[in-house]
């Protein structure tokens, strides 16, 4: 039986993926239509259960469900029996009794989907919306759907031989790993670029190149994706100060002029301008940083109906566990 | 469950089958379909055709060029994807979406011409009816299929036939476009 369950980016087959992107674009029409609402997920009840502040995240996929006519309930950490130390093994109990179809989770523990999905508490479908510095694969959709629609647009073209610049706190950043492993099982080229105290440990594993240099990196790429310093993940220096952070491996006008024409720049949010990006780089031409929040709906309802819309998923995530083969 | 849909894709098989309509048949009845949706809309005034994906859109095509070719205006095109608003969506594997283009001038106040290539159950077109509710208000609507195969599940019928083809549950009606399958036909299998 088919996994109901979007945990990791590299779960996803190169086919799996390519229909999530095919369905979003078909969706994403639906941004124009004076009824934003479509009957797929009509009686199905979808928890966003948020253990980490996040605004753009949650509200992105409360629209998607929202707009597949799903009755949506929002679950945040604060002003929940969560911050009163209620265990996640409690609340997915709660959740299953009250007959949540699926489950939208974000944890600041990697992994604690992973937990959610296999630990057999609940029958939920499990959506991981970011663990800890693990993963967050509809980020890594929504992204490679932005830059198909700037590089590829055409229909059969695809990603394939694309280089992809992955720029900043590549050690904390969910994103960065999501994206290296969706960008490879989609044929573009991945090169993470950090200092060296940023670059996670065993990440010669990933299949991705490594740099140290933006500069040398910056004329060679088609997309250009900065990420934020996670201060907040930090306990110990990785830098000696922000300005020489913002120096090294900041993207201002100048760095920005020596990017290929087409070449396109990315930022998964929240941006701190002036730290990783400058501001005139942020609202200029070649950013595609609001576009990604548009895009981000239409991925997340792709994701949704074809996790929930038929019988089965019509997407084979992971491995099949064995909760669900006692179904 | 009952077929609600014949997904017939052309195969090796389908050369066995009895040839009901040669691509000289389905041209001629094209023509006729596309005189009567003028005859009976005085016209191609507010017309807007809408074709079923997949093979309704190309008809739909055909439709309109033959219409344009009477009249001299051009008709606005479009497809409608009822994937999301079959009565079956929920007993089977999630399927992919087809593409929903609507004409920039949108359908409100229109005539809209839904075209597909097979009427059978009538839950397609049912689907279709509640998909263009979402999308806007037309002044009418009207229905213009290749083939109408008889055994209606509800109370649908078509304004324009191509041809009313008799047939038994077990059969199979194929129908082939040139775009897509390299002539023009309809098979019973």
């Amino acid at each position: 039986m088919k996994n109901r369950h979007l945990l990791s980016a590299g779960d996803l087959t190169r086919e799996d993926a390519e229909l999530i992107l095919s369905t979003a674009a078909e969706l994403r029409s639906l941004a124009d239509r004076p009824i934003k609402k479509l009957p797929a997920l009509r009686g199905r009840t979808i928890v966003n259960l948020f253990f980490e502040d996040s605004t753009r995240t949650r509200i992105s996929f409360e629209a998607a469900a929202k707009r597949l006519s799903a009755d949506v309930i929002n679950f945040s950490a604060k002003g929940s029996s969560l911050s009163k130390g209620e265990s996640l093994k409690d609340t997915a109990l709660t959740l299953e009794a009250m007959g949540a179809d699926a489950v939208v989770v974000r944890h600041w523990a990697s992994g604690a989907p992973h937990n959610l999905a296999h630990a057999g508490w609940s029958r939920s479908s499990v959506i991981n919306a970011g663990d800890g510095t693990h993963e967050h694969p509809t980020q890594a959709l929504l992204d490679a759907f932005t830059m198909t629609r700037h590089l590829a647009p055409e229909k059969g073209q695809t990603l394939d031989g694309r280089r992809v610049a992955i720029v900043g706190d590549v050690l904390h950043s969910r994103v960065a790993r999501s994206n290296a492993l969706l960008l490879r099982t989609l044929g573009a080229e991945v090169t993470l670029v950090a200092p060296p105290t940023l670059l996670p440990y065993g990440v010669d594993t990933w299949g991705v190149q490594t740099s140290y240099d933006l500069d040398a990196v910056l004329p060679k790429t088609d997309v250009v994706m900065m990420l934020r310093v996670q201060r907040e993940r930090m306990n110990a220096s990785y830098f000696p100060s922000v300005r020489e952070y913002s120096r090294r491996y900041g993207l201002d006008a100048r760095r920005m002029a020596t990017l290929q024409d087409h070449a396109i720049v990315m930022h998964p949010g929240p941006m701190i301008r002036g730290m990783e990006i400058t501001a005139d780089v942020a609202d200029s031409q070649k950013s595609v940083i609001v576009e990604q929040v548009t895009n981000g709906v239409a991925v997340r309802m792709a994701v949704l109906y074809l996790l929930l819309g038929g019988a089965e998923p019509a997407i084979a995530t992971g491995t099949p566990d064995e909760e669900s083969e006692q179904q | 469950m009952p077929p609600t849909r014949p997904e017939v894709q052309p195969d090796a098989d389908a050369i066995t089958g009895r040839t009901v309509l040669d691509a000289r048949d389905v041209s001629r009845a094209l023509t006729r379909i596309s005189h009567e949706i003028l005859e009976r809309n005085r016209g191609a005034g507010d017309l807007v055709l809408l074709g079923i994906p997949t093979r309704g859109v190309h008809l739909a095509h055909r439709i309109a060029a033959k219409i344009s070719e009477v009249e001299g205006t051009t008709v606005p095109v479009g497809s409608l994807d009822v994937t999301m608003y079959r009565d079956d969506l929920r007993m089977r594997p999630a399927r992919a979406l087809l593409p929903t283009e609507i004409p920039p001038g949108g359908i409100d106040d229109k005539i809209v011409v839904l075209v597909d290539d097979v009427l059978y159950s009538g839950r397609t077109i049912r689907a279709a009816l509640d998909a263009m509710n979402d999308i806007g208000r037309p002044r009418a609507v009207r229905l213009a299929v290749l083939v109408d195969r008889g055994h209606r599940d509800l109370p649908i019928r078509a304004d324009f036939v191509g041809k009313n083809l008799p047939t038994s549950h077990t059969e199979k009606v194929a129908v082939r476009v040139a775009e897509l399958d390299g002539e023009d036909s309809v098979t019973l299998l």
